[in-house]
């Protein structure tokens, strides 16, 4: 199963490499370290806030989980500088990715 | 080392008038030519061309459209620092032995696909670079408490530097307060501090030292290359309020021509939006960090044109393959004493600074006469 297909049912998953454990980001079938294979990992994951802006009514965020991984997902409710949010709707919209957190 | 030098240059105005890519790369070769009557099309054996246009084969096309077989004949695409890129290609082209004279043509309509990385998916639904530069506004802000009225004065300035520019896109001068009540398109980022998508191009010939020194008798010549890619993703950016790639490009370049930073007389850098002059000015080190903004007041405040002359990106339009081109033209033309009324005083050595998708990538180079 692909990050995509996971991602267009609404889950996110975080990719890591079978052999060496890390963490492959943006992600990809193989590892960008030691090209091993990429698995899924499944989980309610938690990420913090590193920086935000404002467009018309929704905060624009972008978002880091396991120290490594950083994405811009969109938020309702004003952010805090290091707020630990979670993915609370995801998917893929006309090819976009899109991300929601709370 | 083979010395590569800057033998001729033409461009178009930059506008909003609608025209075919092929009809805007023709228009700045003619141009060159018509600059340089010493240029033949016979010692011309490389045509590289600098766009992010999905038409085909436009190298070729060029060449039939301008008389010319050369050799070597292709495009150059890496978004918004594809044209500085294009001529790090020729010069190695040139240093390498396997051409003696180049032209490279940079070009981009208004609707060019290179302004959004659709491959970068890590930041979701907001691909369009207003986002970026919003996160790296706010950041800059935050760690160095400037406000939106400071940022403001790169717009001011760089406007007030494009009105002297006859191929700017703008003609007009903004006040601190115009660019504050521009229409505002996130809650860090108005209108007026934002680089403008148009048509354009600009041309330049590159050749060895005999041939350059058989074309113009005020050569310049490139002495300093860097460049450096850290990620093509956004959010792989380690820092939002520096920019990584063109820290390492800028020492590199500077170590190649055996310069450092204070030695540069006159530079163009990449303002794609307001807090990216700040930004630039600190990672190349003309000065320190958080301090960018004293720099652009100063300059300001003196009318004095060392940055930026022909008006940025902000003040001048970005024309995406074009950019990098007009950039290195502009310096060439402050070295030759050649830039009429944004002429900066004793500019011997001279900087670009070019760069893509919110500084993931950098090109620097320096020139000298």
């Amino acid at each position: 199963m692909s990050f995509e297909t996971e991602l267009s049912r609404g889950n996110f998953t975080i990719p890591e490499c079978s052999v060496c454990k890390k963490i492959v980001w943006p992600p990809t079938e193989f590892c960008n370290d030691c090209f091993g294979p990429v698995f899924l990992k499944n989980g309610d994951f938690v990420g913090k806030i590193i920086e935000f802006s404002k467009d018309k009514n929704d905060y624009f965020c972008v978002i880091e989980f396991e120290k490594t991984i950083k994405i811009m997902a969109k938020m309702s409710e004003p952010p805090k500088i290091g707020q630990l949010v979670k993915i609370s709707k995801c998917g893929i919209l006309n090819e976009e990715y899109f991300f929601y957190v709370s | 080392m083979v010395k590569v030098g800057i033998a001729a240059y033409g461009t178009t105005p930059f506008t909003m008038d609608d025209q075919k890519i092929e009809s805007l790369l023709l228009q700045s070769t003619k141009n060159l030519f018509e600059n340089n009557s010493k240029l033949t099309k016979k010692d011309i054996d490389a045509v590289i061309v600098s766009s992010n246009n999905n038409s085909k084969y436009l190298s070729p096309i060029l060449s039939e459209m301008v008389g010319i077989q050369p050799k070597i004949a292709h495009t150059i695409e890496s978004l918004c620092n594809s044209g500085t890129n294009s001529i790090v290609s020729a010069y190695s082209y040139i240093a390498s032995g396997l051409a003696e004279m180049i032209l490279i043509s940079g070009a981009e309509r208004h609707d060019s696909p290179g302004q959004i990385l659709q491959w970068d998916n890590s930041r979701g639904e907001f691909k369009h670079p207003i986002f970026w530069a919003s996160i790296f506004t706010k950041s800059y802000k935050r760690k160095f408490s400037i406000s939106d009225e400071r940022l403001a004065a790169v717009s001011v300035k760089n406007y007030k530097q494009a009105k002297e520019n006859p191929n700017a896109i703008s003609n007009n001068i903004y006040s601190v307060q115009d660019v504050m009540n521009s229409k505002k398109l996130t809650d860090d980022l108005k209108l007026l501090d934002c680089s403008r998508p148009c048509n354009g191009s600009s041309s330049i010939v590159l050749a060895t030292e005999e041939l350059t020194k058989n074309i113009t008798d005020n050569p310049i010549w490139i002495t300093g290359i860097g460049q450096k890619t850290t990620s093509a993703s956004f959010t792989k950016n380690k820092s939002f309020t520096s920019m990584e790639s063109t820290k390492v490009a800028a020492q590199s370049a500077l170590k190649m021509a055996n310069h450092v930073s204070k030695d540069i007389d006159v530079a163009e850098v990449h303002d794609a939006f307001s807090v990216c002059e700040p930004m630039a000015l600190e990672s190349l080190g003309f000065s320190d960090y958080g301090k960018g903004l004293d720099l652009v007041d100063e300059l300001n405040d003196t009318n004095n044109f060392k940055i930026n002359p022909r008006g940025g990106l902000i003040g001048s339009g970005h024309p995406l393959g074009a950019t990098g081109i007009s950039q290195t033209i502009e310096i060439t033309q402050q070295l030759q004493s050649n830039a009429n009324k944004r002429q900066v005083d004793d500019a011997n050595i001279g900087l670009i600074h070019n760069m893509s998708a919110a500084a993931t990538s950098s090109t620097v180079l320096v020139l000298e006469k």
